[in-house]
């Protein structure tokens, strides 16, 4: 894992001690919430519906477990004893008094993390596939490049007041896991004709009120020149994205309105400008950085585990969970597990402090120290040889930890929505616990397949509706909430935006009317191989609008 | 035909320290509990909101303002679903263990 130097280190120290500093001019009446607003959100700080909300970053979604370890303390110190995994792969508080922010913080510190950059107009939190590292698919470990352009864009004094809020992914394989096409900036690391690294490069896109895909601008760039060709981007889009609108201000606005060709054109002769100065890369400094991701020493091929078959045949439990939440790995013996945060009927992406530690114990114990966190909302550990799994399933099971829905219907992505949120028109949380309740029969789930159904709460999208292959968006509709369906968005490498389907449903409706999708969906697909995703691209939205409408 | 009954508000804004929802009292103080909100007519509408724009000044509560009420069983009950959120204090689902203690309950 990546470890602070020292100058990361001082930075972080640095900046809590002028947040506590800055925290208590507000409390004493020195500063005006018009003043402290800025300070506290260029801190993770968000006043939200109940409260305060801090916002930490978790750099490309890795932890160990004594960082873990310490957001359970968090949790159980200074909040009400649980977090909130994000869709960024961040994780929220949502009652921390203000009064003791600093010392969260400085207790963070501690830990090599903080919350800077979690909010505002700046670069955000870089996020990345969370398999880094481990998938059997994987050209590279994207999370080195993640993790260079984390050190690039703190505190960039040119890129701290962007038009609006800036989001970049990478992946490190072709099946894209990590949403790149709707990003600001989408990397993806292969390898080119001679074996060299580099990146495609994507961008534009991104959710919110104008879904857009991003525009692939350069199919090869060296990986020696990743800063420069973003700074040219950053450079383009801070000068001509608009500031008149802040519902405008996006780059994906700018590439619309420019055209992907002009803003090629202009970022190339940017990049043509700087690619040579200070922003190339050192082939050793990337070596050094990319040695702190390099797999545990101990990661070495293993023979199967000869009792495992057994094991699953004695449990069928263990064997759903195998089955659907572990992946292969790129050393023989080992999976990457799917700690699914999506218990049936459950809260998405919550975890309590007690659920926190025991994540970070069988981490620590038995996957060589390393976790992850999905923008699917789920906990992962990358790294687990097949004869840890029953000891960590168990493990899983006494802390309601083991659902076996990875993929599944009710995996549900869903934001905070107005349970939590200043911005929600509309509930999230209880419609996703509805339709996990009404769909949580195991053999039901698995017999439906992999589908990714996504609950936003507002047009903002922080829950990725536009991208789920059932996207389900919550709007105000005379004081009633209000719930509209579109079909068919997908956040992978063959990314699409949703359609929406028809008018929309109350609260009373709306889980009939998924069920009456699914069950289309299941009734009409070719064979049971076929995916919701692939069934609706050959089907069209007919079958689905007269499912839910009638005949025309 | 009956007279039309007069719009009610309260002035609710977050806490200054906690951040936690307040909202302004009858004797110019806040309190978290809505059942002891100033309920104010018309008359007194912009007075109100005034005052509480100087205690936000004040730097006691942070961005307040006025929210429609109807009064149930005499205690204020906000129109707006978001404002009926606040003042139950927090969300409408169970969370942390007492989330996890309800779905053991439910499965048993």
């Amino acid at each position: 894992m990546y470890r602070y130097d020292e100058f990361d280190q001082d930075f972080v120290t640095d900046r809590v001690a002028q947040f506590r500093d800055q925290v208590n001019r507000r409390l004493s009446g020195e500063l005006t919430e018009d003043q402290f607003k800025p300070l506290r959100l260029q801190n993770g700080v968000y006043l939200q519906l109940h409260a305060y909300m801090l916002r930490i970053a978790v750099p490309y979604g890795t932890l160990s477990s004594r960082q873990m370890r310490r957001l359970a303390h968090v949790a159980r110190r200074y909040d009400r004893g649980y977090g909130h995994f994000t869709t960024r792969q961040n994780l929220q508080f949502n009652w921390p008094k203000l009064s003791d922010i600093p010392d969260i913080l400085a207790e963070l510190a501690e830990v090599e993390m903080h919350a800077i950059q979690t909010s505002g107009n700046c670069i955000r939190n870089v996020t990345a596939d969370h398999f880094a590292g481990a998938a059997a698919d994987e050209v590279a470990d994207p999370r080195p490049y993640a993790e260079i352009l984390r050190q690039w864009s703190s505190l960039h004094p040119e890129f701290l007041f962007l038009p609006r809020k800036f989001k970049v992914a990478v992946t490190g394989a072709e099946r894209d896991r990590a949403a790149i096409q709707v990003h600001d900036i989408g990397l993806h690391l292969k390898r080119d004709a001679d074996g060299r690294l580099g990146f495609a490069v994507y961008v534009g896109g991104g959710q919110g009120r104008t879904p857009m895909l991003a525009k692939k601008i350069r199919d090869f760039l060296p990986e020696e020149d990743l800063l420069s060709y973003c700074e040219a981007i950053l450079r383009v889009y801070n000068l001509s994205g608009r500031r008149d609108n802040k519902y405008k201000a996006r780059i994906k606005i700018l590439v619309h309105e420019m055209g992907a060709d002009e803003i090629t054109r202009q970022v190339e002769d940017e990049w043509e400008r700087i690619r040579h100065g200070a922003l190339k890369l050192p082939q050793g400094e990337v070596e050094r950085i990319r040695e702190y991701f390099a797999l545990p020493e101990a990661v070495r091929p293993l023979a199967g585990d000869p009792t495992l078959a057994a094991a699953r045949a004695a449990d069928p439990d263990f064997d759903a969970w195998v089955r659907q939440n572990t992946v292969p790995h790129a050393v023989a013996g080992h999976v990457s597990a799917t700690i699914s945060l999506k218990a049936i009927g459950g809260t998405p992406g919550d975890a309590t402090d007690a659920q926190m530690d025991a994540v970070a114990d069988l981490a620590e114990r038995y996957a060589y120290d390393e976790i992850r966190v999905s923008h699917e909302q789920n906990l992962i550990l990358p790294h687990l040889p097949e004869t840890a799994l029953k000891v960590v399933y168990d493990g899983l099971v006494a802390a309601d930890l083991a659902t076996a829905n990875a993929g599944l219907v009710t995996d549900i992505i869903a934001c905070p929505g107005l349970d939590y949120c200043a911005l929600a028109n509309a509930r999230s949380i209880p419609v996703a616990q509805r339709i996990s309740e009404r769909f949580g029969d195991s053999a039901r789930q698995r017999e439906i397949g992999e589908l990714k159904i996504k609950i936003s709460g507002c047009i903002n999208a922080c829950g990725h509706h536009h991208v789920g292959h059932i996207g389900i968006l919550g709007v105000e509709k005379k004081g009633e909430e209000f719930y509209q369906i579109s079909l068919g968005g997908s956040g992978d490498e063959a990314a699409s935006i949703g359609d929406i389907i028809g008018r929309g449903f109350s609260t009373e409706e709306i889980v009939d009317a998924v069920e009456a999708i699914v069950d289309t969906y299941v009734a009409q697909r070719a064979s049971p191989e076929e995916t919701f995703l692939a069934a609706y691209r050959r089907l069209g939205q007919a079958p689905f609008k007269e499912a839910l409408y009638g005949a025309a | 035909m009956t007279a039309k009954a007069p719009v009610l508000h309260v002035i609710t804004a977050n806490a200054l320290g906690d951040g936690l929802v307040v909202f302004l009292t009858a004797d110019g103080g806040w309190s978290n509990d809505i059942a002891e909100a100033r309920v104010v007519g018309p008359d007194a509408l912009a007075e109100a909101v005034a005052y509480g724009k100087a205690q936000h000044d004040a730097r006691i509560v942070v961005e307040p303002y006025e929210i429609e009420v109807t009064v149930e069983g005499g205690v204020p009950v906000p129109v707006r679903l978001r404002e009926r959120i606040r003042a139950e204090r927090g969300p409408t689902v169970a969370y942390g263990a007492a989330e996890i203690a309800a779905r053991a309950a439910n499965n048993r």
